[in-house]
């Protein structure tokens, strides 16, 4: 189909669980490929595996810096893409591989890694270890509406993916940020999604508010930006409704 | 009227025409009807209630809690439950009138749960989290579609649970034991004892006890929810309901078919439709007054506005 657009896969050090939740989109994710994305390289799941020109590369994994093969496919995707989208909290925000300090076999020297966004510059944030399928698929789905639809789509498409545009603004994430940027604020109301949203069942609810077990975080950046008062926009939820019936009409 | 009480299909006086539901019930029994309703039918397989230290020790099965320090766990601390029958329902009922964190429960209620439909009641807040859950899912695998019911309560602000603690023990001069409800209305903090007393309590006491987050709310009516009820608008014992979704609509009219509900025209009760919209009127002037402080708090630093 002449109106698809491209689609890249830029696997980095990552673990393949951003991989894997893609895939996890089912049917979804053949719906995706027949109407609307032509999927150019993807290590994991395309013939093609090297770095191409694209309109979206997503980009799993953080990027080591010991590692001048990694940071020249970095470039590399930079350069090609219309759109990078960081996949997943080690592209996004370092992740798990923030704790890393080397001496792993076969690459010892293999030591320090960072978030893609300190080397180059990244278009939209999907955070979460691992991304979720469904916010895969949604992002999927804005970014076609952004490059082919109609001025309507296109507008939709923009308010809903302004937020995890501005999202690139910081390549550190932490259980922190709900006490920095929020409890700090006078903006936490005690709703609970953040104990939802952390995926190693971190945070617990003391009192109202959410108590981290600092130790545990793996800094993926899930339970911030899940937050209902990290970022929020009204023109895009209040049309929550409308919305969801369209990304679920368009994977019909 | 109008942005203020935001989309909605219908809106009446309602009241549950279950008697011994409504005995349990904070006003029209809505929210406990509607759910005990939408268990019967299949519509949800289980709830995301508030529930007290009472029920967690009947039902330690259906709440998540350190139970190494359940004895610390105070009377009217509200903790997030997931029930199944009506009975637990009932269990549950009544506004605590302090944060529950429902939405914590709400991953887990599709996980060790086991929901595949799950009903979810809370504050306007909570509701807006369950949608920015439901369109940017970043920490929710597999929930969004899971929500088959939220349902919105009428929310001026909310307290902390040491908020309660001192506005019942050191305004009110009652223990927390010792209170059978509470409640918000005609401009005064009702605290009811067990043993027949009441004390109230003016606004003017409870505001500087309210959840500062709160303050930069500006959704009085829960205008996010399936269905969102409150008892401002209605006469006592009825509850104001506005149906919004298309799947609050369609439970609706199934349960109203069913007569779980008598209703009234939300336009022949008083004191009606005004009283919720000059209240929506007042929380959301008042409190983008608070954001527009927020910018430069008189300081000249910006604190953060979550709103894009």
């Amino acid at each position: 189909m002449a109106d698809k657009i491209t689609l890249g896969y830029t696997h980095l050090s990552g673990c393949t669980g951003c991989t894997v939740a893609l895939a996890d989109n089912y049917a979804g994710l053949l719906t995706l490929l027949d109407k609307y994305v032509d999927l150019k390289y993807m290590p994991t799941l395309a013939d093609a595996r090297h770095v191409q020109k694209v309109d979206v590369s997503f980009v799993e994994g953080s990027v080591c810096i010991n590692d001048k093969l990694a940071v020249e496919e970095l470039k590399e995707t930079r350069e090609k893409s219309t759109i990078v989208v960081a996949l997943g909290g080690c592209a996004c925000y370092g992740n798990i591989t923030r704790f890393s300090r080397g001496g792993q076999q076969n690459q010892p020297a293999h030591e320090a890694y960072l978030p893609i966004g300190d080397l180059i510059k990244v278009d939209v944030y999907i955070p979460g270890c691992a991304p979720t399928p469904q916010m895969i698929r949604n992002v999927a789905v804005m970014a076609y509406l952004l490059l082919k639809g109609t001025k309507e789509q296109k507008d939709l498409a923009t308010a809903f993916l302004t937020p995890l545009m501005k999202l690139t603004e910081k390549t550190e994430a932490c259980f922190c940020e709900l006490m920095t940027q929020v409890i700090n604020q006078g903006l936490c109301m005690g709703c609970g999604t953040c104990v939802a949203a952390c995926p190693v069942n971190a945070i617990t609810m003391e009192y109202g508010k959410p108590n981290g077990e600092r130790d545990l975080c793996i800094k993926c950046g899930a339970c911030y930006s899940q937050c209902p008062r990290s970022w929020f926009s009204f023109d895009v939820v209040e049309n929550y409704e409308a919305i969801n019936e369209a990304i679920m009409a368009a994977l019909q | 009227m109008g942005a203020e009480l935001g989309k909605y299909k219908s809106c009446v006086s309602a009241r549950s025409t279950d008697k011994e539901l409504l005995k349990c019930a904070q006003d029209g029994g809505i929210v406990s009807s509607l759910f005990a309703f939408a268990l019967d039918e299949g519509i949800i397989d289980g709830a995301i209630v508030a529930a007290t230290k009472e029920f967690a020790a009947k039902n330690p099965s259906k709440v998540i809690i350190d139970s190494t320090n359940f004895d610390m766990i105070e009377p009217w601390r509200p903790i997030p439950a997931i029930v199944n029958t009506k009975a637990e329902l009932l269990a549950a009922a009544g506004t605590k009138y302090n944060i529950s964190p429902n939405v914590a429960l709400l991953k887990e209620a599709t996980r060790s749960f086991g929901l595949d439909k799950v009903g979810i009641v809370g504050t306007p807040c909570q509701m807006q989290a369950v949608r920015k859950a439901q369109l940017y899912p970043i920490g929710m695998r597999d929930v969004g579609a899971s929500i088959a019911l939220a349902v919105g309560i009428f929310c001026m602000e909310n307290f902390p649970y040491q908020s309660i603690l001192q506005l019942v023990e050191d305004h009110a001069a009652m223990k927390l034991e010792s209170v059978k409800k509470m409640e918000i209305g005609k401009g005064k903090f009702w605290v009811y004892g067990k043993r027949g007393q009441v004390v109230q309590l003016p606004l003017k006491v409870t505001h500087k006890y309210e959840q500062p987050g709160c303050h930069v709310c500006l959704d009085y009516v829960a205008n996010l929810g399936d269905i969102s009820t409150g008892s401002v608008g209605s006469p006592d014992g009825w509850s104001t309901v506005f149906v919004r979704s298309k799947i609050g609509d369609s439970v609706w009219a199934k349960a109203m078919a069913a007569g779980v509900f008598e209703t009234q025209p939300i336009e022949k009760v008083k004191p009606g439709l005004e009283l919720v919209s000059k209240l929506a009127n007042e929380k959301i002037t008042k409190n983008k007054a608070t954001l527009e402080a927020r910018k430069t708090f008189g300081v000249g630093k910006a604190l953060r506005n979550p709103y894009i």
